[in-house]
């Protein structure tokens, strides 16, 4: 069925390109630009639709309504919002490096875009399989950091440098915390690659199947990124109070935009991948023994299990944002080095014995 | 030893602080009646402002058109900005003269609503009322005379 396995739609399109323009670097071209372009959309939707849900999570939180006026319960306010970005002004920096500051929203949205890629929105769809998909993941996302601090730099402005410089800080230490439970959640799997992690969690979950080891990681991996997004209580670097808007204080219009939509859609692909790693992908709930209730959940379509899985953890992300101060720069270094990095370690190790015992379900 | 017990109590003390600050907003996240949000221009009909709302100085008048105001003109000494003028006559009650008023007027366009006039005032004349929708197309709408045509100062005016 379409919705359910999507193998048999793209190499349709696949072999339909071969027709046509053989094989070759032409068909390759094509498909890629396919891709690419359908990556695109997905990226705008996704961006436009994370921000309204946002504002209006955020507003629910505070006995708020929040956008109300534009569209039917403000559905089109982040659109009208979005043209409004797209006709500002770019206003000049007379002392900013152009080119670094020009480069440096790309990079940002090119790490995010790099890794979206890995995550299986169903089977088969996805544009990467690699047999290191979950380090490939971790590797590109981290990426998005080099842009942060590109930006802080080049804009020749003290609350950006001190805005990016913080981010640098805090990625360098929640990175570790993030591929810690990454990791152990991969010793329970056996394999990095992302199909499989997801084939692996047919019958029972990966946060089930490794019980106690499994949830600390999954708390962990929510906590590290969260703060690797550089969102809710871990905003240091951004941090409106004391930075104004830290590393993106001098960025105006599209660019601005750019890093706003690279900040929501990293969160997206945090929890893409706390979804797929975690909570079974694209992996409807299946409880063994259970074979009526395992049938009567087959039917819901498993990209419908994605999003739903993925906008739990979003709003979960969310709820932390607006329930939690920021933390000083010292908690958060305190947080990772005295707490999550000695537990993850542990837990790791804990983790291992389950499996070789067999202790897991 | 003791210091592993410590570091534990401090992670678990910590969970425990972060679930009572989540639990706080997830119960207002799914109560959508506590919503203080007014759709202005859509429940115009049915909203109702505060009683503590400071919309306007009004001079409250009883069914009898009587109001409490003797004309003092301590409002008008105690309003910071010039708002109020008030305008007093001399009348003859008991062939005796007595000050009274004829006209308090009051500029709603100057007025800052501090709200010292009706705190200072000693018979308790002055109020506060709730009418926000001020709007008009002509400045000279804004200037008020408070006291109703043909209203006298309240008999009972003793406490």
């Amino acid at each position: 069925m379409f919705l359910y396995d999507f193998t048999q739609l793209t190499s349709s399109i696949h072999s339909s390109l071969v027709e046509s323009f053989g094989e070759g670097a032409l068909t390759t071209t094509i498909e890629l630009a396919i891709a690419g372009v359908a990556y695109l959309i997905f990226f705008a939707v996704l961006g436009l639709f994370l921000v309204y849900l946002e504002r209006k999570v955020c507003a629910f939180i505070q006995n708020r309504l929040g956008p109300m006026r534009v569209g039917p319960w403000g559905l089109l306010q982040t659109i009208a919002d979005f043209i409004k970005l797209l006709m500002k002004e770019l206003i000049y920096i007379k002392s900013a490096d152009q080119f670094l500051f020009n480069v440096a929203p790309f990079i940002v949205i090119t790490a995010s875009f790099l890794a979206i890629g890995a995550i299986p929105f169903d089977k088969g769809l996805q544009v990467l399989d690699f047999d290191i998909g979950v380090f490939y993941v971790a590797a590109v996302s981290s990426l998005g950091v080099l842009g942060v601090l590109l930006a802080g730099w080049a804009s020749n402005n003290k609350y950006s440098l001190i805005g990016a410089m913080r981010s640098g800080a805090q990625i360098v230490s929640y990175e570790l915390s993030v591929g810690l439970s990454l990791m152990t959640i991969i010793v329970l799997a056996g394999t990095m690659q992302f199909s499989e992690l997801v084939a692996g969690q047919a019958d029972l979950w990966f946060i089930f199947k490794g019980h106690i080891p499994a949830m600390i990681a999954f708390v962990i991996f929510l906590i590290a990124g969260t703060a690797e997004t550089n969102r809710g209580p871990f905003d240091l670097a951004e941090a409106e109070s004391e930075l104004t808007a830290g590393f993106h204080t001098e960025y105006s219009g599209i660019k601005f935009a750019l890093f706003f939509l690279a900040e929501y859609i990293n969160m997206f692909i945090v929890a893409s991948i706390a979804t797929t790693v975690f909570l079974g992908g694209w992996m409807p709930l299946h409880i063994p023994g259970l074979d009526g209730f395992n049938h009567v959940m087959d039917f819901i379509p498993p990209v419908l299990w994605f999003f739903m899985k993925a906008f739990t953890v979003v709003f979960i992300m969310m709820w932390f944002k607006w329930t939690f101060p920021r933390l000083r720069i010292d908690q958060l270094l305190t947080l990772e080095w005295k707490y999550l990095l000695p537990l993850n370690l542990i837990n790791i190790v804990i983790m291992t014995i389950v499996v070789l015992l067999g202790w897991h379900l | 030893m003791k210091v592993v017990v410590e570091y534990f109590k401090d992670i678990f003390g910590g969970i425990k602080t972060l679930i009572t600050g989540m639990k706080v907003t997830g119960k207002y996240f799914v109560s959508p009646s506590e919503i203080v949000t007014q759709q202005y221009p859509e429940n115009r009909e049915t909203l109702q402002m505060f009683d503590r709302f400071k919309g306007e100085v009004i001079m409250p008048h009883n069914d009898k058109n009587e109001h409490k105001c003797t004309g003092c003109g301590i409002c008008e000494m105690n309003c910071p900005n010039g708002s109020i003028e008030v305008i007093s006559k001399w009348e003859i009650v008991d062939d005796k003269k007595k000050k009274a008023i004829d006209k308090h007027i009051y500029h709603l366009s100057m007025c800052t609503f501090c709200g010292l006039c009706i705190k200072t005032c000693p018979s308790k004349a002055l109020a506060f009322g709730q009418a926000f929708e001020h709007s008009v197309f002509d400045r000279s709408q804004l200037t008020k005379i408070l006291n109703k045509p043909n209203s006298v100062v309240t008999k009972d005016l003793k406490e």
